[in-house]
């Protein structure tokens, strides 16, 4: 079967592509980035500032399972209605600046639409390191299991 | 369950890398992969059922040996570094796409 969210990340391009089919109709997957309270339940974040609106500004704020807040802000540079949202994006605890971000909205059939989001990086550098994120953390949070197991079994040795 | 995790903490060992690399050059019962390692047997054992059971190896018998293969299918699944990334997409989006359909039903 093949993936309903695709990523196109092409090498040495400092640019990638994510689409996404829907089985929403385009004014609700539309709305799923317009009203805050939604915004917050499928991006898993606080929404502290949305002004869904040309110039308009946003913000959010998550909270890490240790406590520790990231915050997340950028401008609207465009946002016409179930049509499209153009967007910067910048991670406030991470030192990759600001990126671009295009979303157009398209629909399909009465019940089902496509998201496309183009995101620009400043670099082909910077996209790499954030395409890894994810791919690091996987790696991270492996290594903070594997070392509770390899004390627990250390432990465990000593105490047959 | 999450696969992806234990994939990745079965790769997060040291050991079980090198008994990756070991058996990518050739199929290896858990023996001749043992003689490669000053580590005991049985810890050997262990690391050889986590990779197998999270499908980086699998198993064949021959006779009545049991060889160890690896399976190039998961590994290349796993170096794709672009795939948590989508992953992370995904799962967002099939947040979206449950939230709204309740939504929808329920407005």
């Amino acid at each position: 079967m093949e993936p309903k969210t695709k990523v196109h990340a092409e090498n040495g391009k400092q640019e990638l592509v994510i689409t996404r089919e829907f089985e929403l109709p385009l004014e609700l997957l539309f709305k799923a980035h317009v009203e805050p309270d939604l915004v917050e339940q499928w991006m898993g974040t606080k929404v502290l500032k949305l002004e869904p609106k040309k110039h308009g500004s946003w913000q959010f704020e998550t909270t890490d399972p240790k406590g520790n807040k990231h915050g997340f802000n950028g401008v609207f540079h465009e946002f016409v209605t179930n049509r499209k949202i153009t967007r910067t994006f910048e991670m406030e605890s991470a030192p990759f600046g600001a990126q671009l971000e295009f979303l157009e909205f398209e629909r399909l059939t009465d019940h089902t639409s496509k998201l496309t989001m183009h995101v620009v990086y400043r670099s082909v550098g910077i996209r790499d390191q954030v395409l890894q994120l994810p791919f690091a953390k996987g790696i991270n949070m492996a290594h903070n299991r594997l070392q509770e197991t390899v004390k627990n079994a250390l432990y465990h040795d000593k105490a047959q | 369950m999450n696969l992806r995790r234990d994939v990745f903490q079965a790769l997060a060992d040291p050991t079980r890398r090198a008994i990756l690399l070991l058996v990518a050059s050739q199929a290896m019962t858990a023996g001749a992969i043992a003689a490669n390692f000053d580590t005991a047997r049985p810890t050997v054992s262990k690391h050889l059922h986590i990779l197998t059971e999270c499908e980086l190896l699998r198993q064949e018998q021959t006779g009545r040996e049991i060889y160890y293969h690896i399976n190039a299918q998961k590994m290349k699944e796993v170096a794709d570094f672009i795939e948590p990334f989508r992953q992370l997409w995904d799962d967002r989006f099939n947040k979206l796409e449950a939230i709204m359909k309740n939504y929808q039903a329920n407005p």
